[in-house]
Parts: C-alpha cells; sequence; structure tokens
C-alpha cells in the first residue's frame, strides 16, 4: 500500500547533524493524544443515561478500542516499519480523529451502535497504530539508551489519561452548566457529543505537529561516541536482526507474550475496581472508612505511578538490563500481591503503597518491552514484531476485566459493597498468573542464529521483500 | 544533546543541517504544557488521599 510522497520515509530521512532530541516530543505528541484512551470512565455514566443503557454496554467501547488496538498494531505493523513513522502518524490521527466523528454523531443521534465502530472499531485502529508508530524510530535514534527512549513515548500513553480525564470534566462543564463535576452530578448526552468533537479538533492538531517534525536516521547513523559493539557484550542482546515473520516462530516471542499477558492482566486486576477496592478493603458494615473523595484521590495516585513507572523503570532496564527487570516486576509483583491480599486491609498506608508499586511496576512491563524486543530480535523489524506482541495486550484487556468481575460476582454483591475478603481470590489469582510469567521471563535465552537475516544490514528499501520471508 | 550528531561516514552526500534550538525548545513546551496541567490536576486529586 503506497503513501503519498509527502509521508513516505524516504522524505523524512534526517540530514547530517540533525538533533535526535526533537524525536522524543514528536512521539509524546501522539502518546499524549492516543493516551486518552484510558480517561473514558470520565464520562461512562453520561454515555449510561443517555443512551439508557447499561454499564456493561457502555463498558464494551474501551474492549473493543483495545481490541482493535492489538488486531492493528499486529497487523499494520510491518507497514508502519516499511512506510515510516510519518505516514504511521498521520494514519492514526485520521482513525483516531475520525472515531471521535463518528462517535460524536453517535451520541447526538442516540445511535450505540455509531460509537462503538467509530471510538471502538475506527478509534482502536488509530490506538494500535499510534500505539506503535514512534517506538521502532526512537530505538533507532536512542540506540545507546533505548529503555529512556520507549520510555519517554509510552509514559505519554499514561500521561495523556492525566490530561484528558480533567480537560474532558472542564470541557463538559463548559457545554453543560448544570454539571460541575462533582458527585451526583452527570454531564448531558450533548455535552459528551461536543467534547468528542473538541477532542477530535485538538488530536488533529497535535498529532499532525508530531508527524511533522518526526525524522528517522540514516541507514547506519549512530550517535557521536557509540559503538555499537558493547551493547553486543550484554547477555541476551543481540546486533543482529530477526524478521517479524520470523519472531514469530521462536519461542522467545511467545516467552515475551506470555510475560506482557500475565504482567497486564495483573495490573488490570488492580485498576479495573480502584476506587470500590479502596473502600471495600476499609469496610465496617455499612460505611468504609475511605470517603469518595479519597478514593478518587486513589485512583490519581494510581495513574501518577502508571506514568512514573513507564519512565522510571524503562529508564533503570538501560542500566540492570531487560530481563532482570521483568524479574523485579513479576518476582517483586508477586510478593506484593501476597501483601495486599493478606495485609492490604490492615492499613490505608500498606494497600495505597502496595498498589501504587504494582501499578507502577504494570505501566513499565508496557515501556520495557520494545528494548526488550530490540535486544533479543534487533532494530530490523522492531515495530512489526512490537505490535504482534501486543496482543497480548488485548488478550489481558478481556482476561483481567473477567478473571476480577467473577471472582466479585461469585461473592454475590456489587463493588463498593463487598468486603477485602471478597478480593482475596482474584488477587491470589493474579499471583498465580504473575508466576506464571516469571518463569516465562526465566526461560528466555538469546534467539537462535538460524532465524537472524544476513549480517549486511538491510535498509528500509528492502524490508517489504525481506519481511515475506 | 551534543552526541545527536550524525557520523560523517553514514550521512553520504547530503548537506548538514542544524536543528534549531528554539524548535526543539517549542516542541518540547508544547507536549510538556498539557503534561503538566495534566500532572498539576492529578497530584491535587489525589492529595485528598493524604489531606483525609
Amino acid at each position: 500500500m503506497a503513501v503519498p510522497s509527502f509521508l513516505a520515509r524516504e522524505r523524512i530521512i534526517a540530514r547530517p547533524g540533525f538533533n535526535r532530541w526533537l524525536i522524543p516530543p514528536a512521539a509524546l505528541a501522539v502518546h499524549l493524544c492516543i493516551g486518552q484512551a484510558y480517561a473514558t470512565s470520565v464520562y461512562k455514566t453520561a454515555l449510561v443515561e443517555h443512551f439508557d443503557a447499561s454499564l456493561t454496554s457502555i463498558g464494551i467501547i474501551f474492549s473493543i478500542a483495545i481490541v482493535m488496538l492489538g488486531l492493528s498494531a499486529a497487523v499494520f505493523g510491518t507497514w508502519v516499519d516499511r512506510n515510516g513513522p510519518r505516514a504511521a502518524m498521520a494514519t492514526s490521527a485520521a482513525f483516531w480523529v475520525t472515531g471521535f466523528l463518528v462517535g460524536s454523531l453517535g451520541i447526538a443521534t442516540e445511535q450505540l451502535w455509531l460509537l462503538y465502530l467509530g471510538y471502538g472499531v475506527i478509534g482502536g485502529i488509530g490506538l494500535g497504530i499510534g500505539y506503535i508508530s514512534p517506538v521502532s524510530t526512537l530505538i533507532k535514534w536512542f540506540p545507546d539508551r533505548p529503555g529512556l527512549a520507549t520510555g519517554m513515548a509510552i509514559m505519554g500513553f499514561g500521561g495523556g489519561a492525566l490530561i484528558a480525564s480533567p480537560l474532558s470534566r472542564q470541557l463538559m462543564n463548559f457545554y453543560d452548566a448544570d454539571y460541575d463535576g462533582t458527585a451526583g452530578t452527570v454531564p448531558s448526552g450533548e455535552s459528551v457529543a461536543l467534547l468528542f468533537l473538541t477532542l477530535a479538533v485538538l488530536y488533529a492538531l497535535f498529532m499532525s505537529f508530531g508527524a511533522l517534525i518526526v525524522r528517522v536516521p540514516a541507514d547506519g547513523w549512530k550517535p557521536v561516541g557509540f559503538d555499537p559493539s558493547t551493547v553486543k557484550q550484554k547477555a541476551l542482546v543481540t546486533t543482529d536482526n530477526v524478521s517479524a515473520n520470523n519472531a514469530i516462530r521462536t519461542p522467545q516471542f511467545w516467552l515475551l507474550w506470555i510475560v506482557l499477558f500475565c504482567n497486564v492482566t495483573a495490573g488490570i486486576g488492580i485498576l479495573e475496581q480502584a476506587a470500590p477496592m479502596i473502600q471495600d478493603f476499609f469496610r465496617d458494615g455499612e460505611t468504609s472508612a475511605v470517603t469518595a473523595a479519597t478514593a478518587a484521590g486513589f485512583v490519581g495516585l494510581l495513574s501518577l505511578f502508571n506514568m512514573g513507572g513507564r519512565f522510571v523503570w524503562s529508564t533503570t532496564s538501560d542500566y540492570i538490563g531487560r530481563k532482570p527487570i521483568y524479574m523485579v516486576y513479576l518476582g517483586v509483583g508477586i510478593a506484593l500481591y501476597v501483601v495486599l491480599a493478606t495485609l492490604g486491609s490492615s492499613a490505608t498506608w500498606i494497600f495505597v503503597i502496595t498498589a501504587a508499586i504494582i501499578i507502577s511496576f504494570y505501566g513499565g512491563g508496557f515501556s520495557t518491552v520494545p528494548a526488550y524486543l530490540r535486544d533479543l530480535f534487533g532494530t530490523f523489524q522492531v515495530g512489526a514484531i512490537h505490535g504482534r506482541l501486543l496482543t497480548a495486550w488485548s488478550a489481558a484487556g478481556i482476561a483481567g476485566p473477567l478473571i476480577i468481575n467473577g471472582v466479585l460476582d461469585l461473592a454475590e454483591g456489587e463493588p463498593g459493597e463487598l468486603v477485602a475478603g471478597d478480593y482475596r481470590p482474584a488477587l491470589f489469582i493474579m499471583v498465580g498468573l504473575l508466576v506464571i510469567g516469571f518463569i516465562a521471563n526465566l526461560l528466555v535465552k538469546p534467539v537462535a542464529a538460524k532465524w537472524h537475516e544476513p549480517t549486511s544490514p538491510p535498509s528500509p528499501s528492502t524490508q517489504e521483500a525481506s519481511a515475506v520471508r | 544533546m551534543s552526541s545527536s550528531a550524525s557520523t560523517p561516514a553514514s550521512s553520504g552526500s547530503q548537506q548538514p543541517t542544524h536543528t534549531p534550538t528554539g524548535l526543539i525548545a517549542f516542541a518540547w513546551t508544547l507536549v510538556g504544557v498539557p503534561l503538566a496541567y495534566g500532572l498539576y490536576q492529578t497530584v491535587k486529586t489525589a492529595s485528598s488521599l493524604f489531606g483525609g
């Protein structure tokens, strides 16, 4: 599939002397926009009332978007690698913005299926392409610090929700004066439709800016003072390359798939029910020691740790290595989940600190995985490989809520009316998942030489031919 | 930022370029301001966790 010439990879090859520090803000411009996907709870109640639908019917919009994210990242990953980040960012912007416009039409005309199609399907495709669009470019610009580079971009995905949540509240208040953002007031459907239109315009401008300034390094480019041979000295790190089609035939790919799936599922277990969960853990009869405002503060704190973990842990992985950092995410995560299940209800500070660190590991798992893939499979088609790996996120997006909701259903109560003990089985299931992930990570070994591409580094123009090998 | 320059051998016959510092500052500001807004709002919300 050809792209217009102004979007083509050949048009954005950086000339000598280009400053690579222009690339992270280009990546952030995209990720800060698509990170809005984590802020859908802001207007969830409004949509339930507007469509007179169940919470599940509205919640499924987010699930569709996450499933489409994984599928589109997997399907279009090779296309993204071949055509470069500008084409990918522009395409992502087109889908993401169209998703909001169609979704807005669906809300305005009270047709829920249009919201599924718009935000869920079309927007979800924009999410997937946008998520992977800057990753391989950043890895190529920062061969000396890939964890830092991908951490910066994927931190933006966490940051996007931090921006979209308060911004959406303020915009809905602007469009509906009766809604003031406090508990008990619900924005009108019309204000949500207008919010979608406004976000579409803002995101179109922002993402276009990212597409405009992004560049790819010329073949053979390396930062001054960087010696690629030093990279090879680290365990598991290769200077060889593996194509996306070959990567999925290796056990390493599927071991990492399991690692990501387990880490994400465990994190979603807390994120999914964060506000009611903290209230339930400190419930005494009908009332909870934790107020609704404090629970909202807890959700905010988790967002900060989710975003911070993406940057801090991924950057740390540049120093201690990818495999060891996942041993921390999963191994310490096991201990923290056990503490949460057994001691979590004994003191608020224990619950809050434990959950916050778990969520920082959840974020770190996302942002470190592209660098882990680079270490194992090289830079050749790391974007496409990353895209295929993100199907683990889609699967976790289904499994995580199913586990936690399934367990809570057995307790025959609604979140917000339960007690700590009702959550315990779900938390121990997460411990089991983390153990599986820990073992999978332990089994990761260097990729066998038979999967490597020929030793001369392939140029982008030969990627298409190699990709179908 | 000094480590961003290309190695001459890899750059072929292309003319060198210079990325204006102002452009880099503008790009970082453009993404930094909304992020700072989001961080501020979230810290404000999260502070209720410690304020009782």
